[in-house]
């Protein structure tokens, strides 16, 4: 029995919400979801008119649908903003050579234009090549690190006022559940944020902050959006992988609890006599940075003294030795140069 | 092993070996330590022991037995009375196997030779409607410092030591609590059957939730109501919660994916004082469950298996039970998990309220008590839900202000939204309660079929509050500050 549309209740429905659990037609679940876009952006404060703003475009689902509502927004409420696609090359094949080349058809599509940053311009190595030297444990560290940076690194020499990235409620909510079970509390605390590092980098936020993930697919699907996706070559993040099962689950006994979640991260206050890290700036790029030398240098550091593991787990000891470009001694280079599979 | 003699009996964690009477001494200490550290039960004042008939809180009976034993060192001073609740019809128990299971209750805590209080889950339904509210009035007033208090209380017992009086536990139960109220040891109450009527109300309320998860919320929740009534009928100011920090971490993870993340310091920090004249403190808070089971193993400590709403359901049946097998799971790949959560909830507190000052009434949530978390601004997940919720539905609706208004709106108008049925069958429609509870609340309430299933004092409690506000609106005009009179 064909059900009709909750919403505008002539058409047929063709799809339940997954956020609401209505049955909505799919005019009416394109208009609540760039809405709820709209809602988000112009309650949150997200842009002012005459902004240059960079989206970071992989290819993949999140990116393409945030690129496409948009420009589809900026037109229709009259933003005023120029878009721009970021992209970064992190120089894996296979997967991100592939997923480059739908961002290249989307930008062709969509008229907006593209700049692609590479790790092997930024840093002198690719990560097909950090994986060679890392091995599979711990090379999401360099490339999550890496890439934070790159984006910022593309989006300065274009001269974008802010960074659109394309996390969406579910990334969001895991994040918490995850920055919980590790006892990260300053990240606790920013993760809900919907715009986040005002001071010194270029201010960065979400605005499908509250999209779920299978809406984004659902909208991508019958807009017939052209993305990419496949999963990165390279092992997965483990730890993550824990709270992304758990969400999975959680979401199946109770649809809302994504939101639910996000609602306890937002809600959520820290001590004032807690401890937090100080930002500041590292001391030999001039990147925002909690240490004297930011990670992504120590990482970096640590590739090109072959001694990959400086950068993972704590080493705060031995950063006035980087510093000052000092050997290190001989048993903290046999520490950090074992790599164990 | 501390003793470097005895031979070791158990491990706790690697490295931590424990003779037997090392391990004694390591469990009394964390317990005084933990009340010790905190200062917030005070000599003389009647506490209540929350007893499920669990491992924990058999363990945290047993060392309050320990603690108020005539030859312990530094000895406890307050006054203790137990509580057991019987939920066995809410897990469809015939009342021969909850007489079994309470006779079973009664004769260990008979042994403890503190009173006790036996109740069925069913006394809800006899609960009076002011149970839902402050009694701020009521708060006694502890003047001075918690090291004044100990050192009258000394005082006091010197005097009456002089007088003749010696038994240290005749001392104990002379005493009174600040606000005076007589000690009343209620003598261990033999239960008796609740009226049937009750029973199948209780059944049929449960019965109303379409998800385990609602149900194990709602018991939660009543289950809070019954003891805080208990305890504020016979005068203890304060209710012990013996959740160990296992169970801490798996509450922790569940309400944090329930969305009672502002609440978190409350549901599960060392004291609870949302309800003000009773407040609730969890010393075992400190204790793995595994240490727990080790120490009732090698000193006897006994417990009862009392089935639960839970018991034999799968392992992703509620959010809570997948809270707790996904816990447990990831405790045994990485040891830390439990302590890591339990201590990152050492460093939150509650957000934007000042719990000791008296708040208007209609700002506490219903059911749990605590004060709403539905205050946002317009960019938040709260909104952003409500926003999703008006956009898929009725075009009609869709230029209504306010979330609250557009609910007000369509019940008034007849053309009622969502739960057409349960808006015109009941007298407190949904919406006249929702817009009473916290975030969370109104999550687990949407999972209920019918409202009208609640117990009474709850839904005359809602009214009692929807005319107050309404009649505050009315008269808004003509109050001249922000002064919020007590409703």
């Amino acid at each position: 029995m064909p059900i009709n549309c909750s919403s505008c209740e002539t058409q047929r429905a063709v799809l339940r919400r997954p956020k609401t659990g209505h049955s909505v037609c799919k005019e009416c679940f394109f208009r609540a979801f760039e809405e709820e876009i709209h809602h988000t952006i112009v309650s949150a404060q997200l842009f002012q008119p005459g902004e240059k703003v960079g989206i970071g475009a992989s290819g993949g689902k999140d990116s393409t649908v945030l690129a496409h509502v948009l420009k589809v927004l900026n037109e229709r409420y009259n933003y005023g903003l120029e878009l721009i696609l970021v992209s970064v090359d992190e120089g894996i094949s296979g997967y991100r050579d592939d997923s480059l080349e739908t961002v290249k058809r989307n930008q062709q599509q969509y008229e907006l234009p593209l700049k692609i940053v590479s790790y092997q311009e930024l840093y002198g190595w690719t990560m097909d090549q950090i994986v060679k030297q890392v091995g599979l444990k711990n090379n999401c560290t360099f490339c999550g690190v890496f890439r934070r940076q790159a984006l910022d690194r593309g989006a300065m020499m274009l001269g974008v006022n802010k960074i659109c990235t394309g996390h969406n409620a579910d990334d969001i909510a895991e994040t918490v559940l995850m920055n919980f079970l590790r006892g990260d509390i300053a990240r606790l605390r920013r993760c809900t944020a919907i715009t986040t590092g005002s001071e010194g980098a270029i201010p960065r936020c979400k605005p499908l902050k509250y999209a779920y993930e299978k809406e984004i697919v659902l909208y991508a699907y019958f807009k017939k959006l052209d993305y990419f996706s496949t999963e990165c070559i390279y092992s997965p993040n483990a730890y993550r992988g824990h709270a992304r099962a758990f969400l999975k689950d959680l979401e199946a006994l109770r649809p809302s609890a994504i939101m639910d979640i996000i609602h306890s991260g937002e809600n959520l206050s820290v001590k004032e006599d807690v401890k937090m890290p100080v930002q500041g700036t590292c001391t030999r790029c001039g990147y925002i940075s909690s240490q004297g030398l930011c990670k992504a240098c120590v990482l970096l550091e640590g590739l090109n003294r072959g001694l990959p593991k400086l950068g993972i787990g704590k080493h705060h000891k031995l950063h006035h030795k980087l510093l000052a470009q000092e050997p290190l001694s001989e048993a903290e280079t046999r520490k950090l140069k074992s790599i164990d599979f | 092993m501390k003793c470097k003699e005895a031979s070791a009996v158990l491990i706790i964690r690697v490295g931590d070996a424990f003779c037997r009477s090392c391990f004694k001494e390591y469990f009394v200490h964390k317990f005084r330590a933990m009340l010790g550290k905190n200062r917030v039960v005070f000599p003389g004042e009647k506490v209540l022991l929350a007893y499920s008939g669990g491992p924990s809180s058999n363990a945290m009976v047993q060392q309050v037995q320990e603690g108020l034993s005539r030859d312990a060192p530094k000895k406890l001073r307050f006054i203790p009375g137990i509580l057991f609740i019987d939920e066995g019809a809410v897990c469809n128990q015939s009342w021969e196997d909850r007489e079994r299971t309470m006779s079973e209750i009664e004769n260990i805590l008979k042994a403890t030779s503190f009173p006790f209080h036996i109740l069925s889950l069913e006394q809800l339904f006899t609960l009076p409607q002011t149970m839902l509210q402050m009694n701020l009035a009521e708060i006694p007033k502890r003047d001075g410092s918690y090291k004044q208090a100990v050192g009258s209380f000394l005082g006091q017992q010197k005097a009456q030591a002089e007088d003749g009086v010696s038994d240290a536990a005749d001392r104990l139960t002379q005493i009174h609590i600040a606000d005076n109220s007589s000690v009343e040891c209620s003598q261990s109450a033999a239960f008796s059957r609740p009226a049937a009527e009750h029973t199948a109300a209780l059944r049929d309320m449960f019965n109303s939730a379409k998800t385990l998860t609602a149900k194990q919320e709602l018991l939660h929740l009543l289950r809070n109501h019954l003891i805080l009534h208990v305890a504020r009928t016979h005068g203890y100011s304060k209710v012990m919660s013996g959740e160990s920090c296992t169970r801490l971490a798996v509450r922790l993870l569940s309400n944090i994916s329930l969305g009672r993340g502002a609440f978190l310091p409350l549901d599960t920090g060392f004291s609870d004082n949302r309800y003000g004249d009773v407040v609730i403190v969890r010393p075992m808070r400190d204790y793995s469950l595994k240490e727990i089971s080790f120490y009732n193993r090698l000193f006897n400590v006994p417990s009862v298996f009392i089935p639960a709403l839970d018991t034999k359901a799968s392992g992703n049946s509620s959010i809570q039970h997948l809270s707790e097998s996904f816990i447990t799971k990831l405790q045994a790949d990485f040891p830390s998990t439990v302590s890591t959560v339990y201590r990152t909830s050492e460093k939150l507190h509650v957000s934007r309220t000042d719990t000791t000052q008296p708040k208007n009434q209609q700002d506490k949530c219903l059911l749990c008590m605590c004060t709403l978390d539905t205050h946002t601004g317009p960019a938040s997940a709260f909104f952003a839900t409500q926003k999703s919720q008006q956009l898929s539905e009725k075009k009609s609706l869709k230029n209504v202000p306010s979330a609250k208004d557009s609910e007000k709106q369509c019940c008034n108008g007849g053309q009622c939204c969502k739960e057409s049925a349960s808006c015109t069958n009941s007298v407190t429609g949904t919406q006249d309660i929702v817009h009473l509870l916290c975030y969370s609340c109104r999550v687990t309430i949407k999972d209920l079929n019918s409202m009208d299933k609640l117990p009474s004092y709850i839904l005359k409690e809602a009214e009692h509050r929807t005319r107050r506000m309404e009649m505050r609106k009315e008269i808004e005009e003509f109050l001249l500050d922000d002064h919020s009179e007590d409703i």
